[in-house]
């Protein structure tokens, strides 16, 4: 029987022969991510872990990245929860404030890997599909239950096929792309769903990759993939992890999609989210002119090196407008060093731009960089949802680092390619 | 019982503001911040038994699942939606918040309609009109009936 990847990889957790989309199977996860939320999440069963223990000490990642440093008596208080409960029970993977978002830090210490099934309490674990692993969303009680369990139910989607055609153009990036998809086939598109995605990908890395899986929930998809190839080889191996340790899953040829959809790169121009859906989404170009007061360069979505690298192109030896507050999150401690050493941060700092430690920052508005009233954002982020940034009464667009940085520089919107033709 | 009527795509952060996720945990102490920014009216007038209405996509984004917890806690009888985003599903089926996903339904209802529910039998009936919503997985049902996603793990521990 021909299977998507969804199949073929749920079919082996599950311990079947195959199973088909709709079917509920019983599975064990490699890994289970959470965050700070991780002292809600155990304070539901705290007799429960007396009892039994963890299911497994190398079950649990846990990343504190949300609101780091502590903003408040109470987050301090939940991080020294956290760090009691990973003495206790000497869980293995831990990576306190200031390593790095949580999604990036698990890539970059490879516990995503192909052909890994990763659960995680929070929407954007679907990021792991960026190196060929299955990873979704799940909330705080189904972590919980996890924790003591090591397993859990899911149900066999059906899946969506993408292919990505032809080769994108001068200043039209990943994020374009992701956009251009989301806009398309909406917020709820590909709900349920694992998409795949197809094509002629050997020209977006991992950090391209991470980018598009990393917007999967943004259409409404429970997982989304790219499959693995001499890119993710040469990355996997770059940070120490041999092909010895990993099984790809493929999908069949002939294996059955619920849609196919088919876009042509070379036609995607830069692309921006209006507020306050991620769905709205038009070319830049559309809105240019618009003044924006606060820019935003990091979180999971784009806050890799290569992102880093593409704003000090554009603002080397520029200056950002004085109307607007450019700040600037890697996305891990690892990317941060990197930077410093090639020299960007300086840039960034120069043109300036403000750093800030290397985690979840203002992305989801809980401190730092809070938005005031009537005030307008450029993010680099993956949601504009309203309050999103702590204020329902400002405005969040999402972009292309190329585009925050081009347009930093302007203290309104513009399309990057106007900057660095 | 009231019936609220929402649109589309009503996200995690009209359902419950994200600046609140690492401070408000307790059913008491999300119950004033639900649907804040969405509808300030609706802390102050929900009551016990009230259903929600809405359109497509209901309670996509963030996998926070103080939302579920806050609609389960002021006495949410019912959503009634278009289409549901999967990780709220998931969270309202772990605390137990009972999920109808019936577009028909929906377009039937206007304003002032009476509603009746009879979930044993995966019923609604919108101002007289009958509609039916398919019922849930044997598997799912084991962990309603359990009285949630936690008892239910509870149970399963006991008996190893
Ligand atoms: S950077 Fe933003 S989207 Fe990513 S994990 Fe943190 S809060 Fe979530």
């Amino acid at each position: 029987m021909s299977m998507t990847f969804v199949e073929k990889l749920l079919s082996n957790y599950a311990g079947e022969k195959n199973v088909v989309p709709g079917q509920i199977v019983t599975v064990h996860p490699d890994h289970l991510l959470t965050h700070d939320n991780t002292a809600a999440i155990i304070k539901k069963i705290e007799p429960e872990l007396k009892k039994y223990g963890v299911f497994s000490k190398s079950l649990p990642i846990i990343v504190l990245d949300h609101v780091i440093p502590a903003a408040s008596e109470k987050t301090s208080t939940n991080h020294k929860v956290i760090r009691e409960f990973v003495k206790t029970h000497n869980i293995e993977n831990f990576f306190d404030v200031g390593i790095g978002v949580c999604h990036q830090v698990v890539i970059e210490k490879g516990l995503g890997l192909p052909g890994k099934l990763l659960l995680g309490s929070d929407s954007h674990t679907c990021s792991y599909g960026a190196v060929g692993a299955f990873s979704s969303g799940i909330d705080r009680t189904e972590a919980a239950s996890l924790m003591l369990t090591g397993e859990t139910w899911l149900k066999v989607p059906d899946s969506i096929k993408i292919m990505l055609n032809g080769i994108l153009k001068f200043g039209v990036y990943a994020k374009d792309v992701v956009l251009h998809i989301v806009g398309d086939i909406s917020a709820s598109g590909a709900n349920y769903c694992s998409v795949e995605y197809h094509g002629d990908i050997d020209q977006f890395s991992i950090a391209d990759r991470f980018t598009i899986a990393n917007m999967g929930i943004e259409m409404g998809a429970k997982n989304s993939v790219f499959f693995v190839d001499a890119v993710t080889e040469i990355f996997l191996d770059s940070i120490g992890v041999s092909s010895s340790s990993y099984n790809p899953i493929f999908p069949d040829r002939d294996a059955s999609y619920l849609q196919e959809l088919e876009y042509d790169l070379s036609e995607i121009v830069p692309m921006i989210a209006c507020p306050h859906t991620v769905d709205n989404v038009k070319p830049v170009a559309e809105i240019s002119g618009l003044e924006i007061q606060q820019c935003l360069i990091g979180t999971c979505t784009n806050g890799r090196l290569s992102d880093l690298k593409v704003v000090a192109d554009i603002l080397k030896g520029k200056q950002v407008n004085s109307n607007v507050r450019l700040l600037i999150l890697p996305a891990s401690k690892d990317i941060l060093e990197k930077a410093l050493k090639a020299g960007i941060i300086e840039t960034l700092i120069k043109s300036g731009g403000v750093l800030l430690p290397p985690g979840c920052g203002p992305c989801l508005g809980a401190h730092q960089g809070i938005l005031a009233p009537g005030e307008r954002c450029l993010s680099t982020a993956n949601r504009n949802f309203k309050g999103r940034m702590g204020c329902k009464d400002a405005e969040i667009y999402l972009a292309s680092p190329a585009t925050v940085a081009a347009s930093a520089i302007y203290g309104k919107i513009i399309d990057p390619r106007e900057v660095m033709k | 019982m009231n019936v609220w009527r929402y649109g589309d795509n009503i996200n995690t952060d009209m359902l419950f503001p994200g600046k609140y996720t690492y401070t408000c945990s307790t059913r008491e102490e999300i119950k004033p911040h639900l649907l804040e920014d969405l509808d300030s009216t609706f802390s102050k007038n929900v009551k016990e038994g009230d259903i929600i209405f809405a359109g497509k996509n209901f309670g996509c984004g963030s996998s926070r699942e103080q939302p579920v917890v806050g609609l389960k806690a002021v006495g949410i009888r019912a959503v009634v939606a278009e289409s549901f985003a999967r990780i709220f599903y998931r969270a309202a089926i772990n605390q137990g918040l009972l999920l109808i996903e019936c577009p028909q339904a929906v377009e039937a209802y206007s304003k002032g309609d009476d509603i009746e529910l009879i979930a044993d039998t995966g019923k609604i009936i919108v101002g007289g009109k009958p509609f039916s919503f398919p019922k849930l997985p044997k598997e799912i049902i084991a962990i309603r009936d359990a009285g949630g996603l936690l008892a239910y793990t509870r149970s399963k521990l006991k008996k190893r």
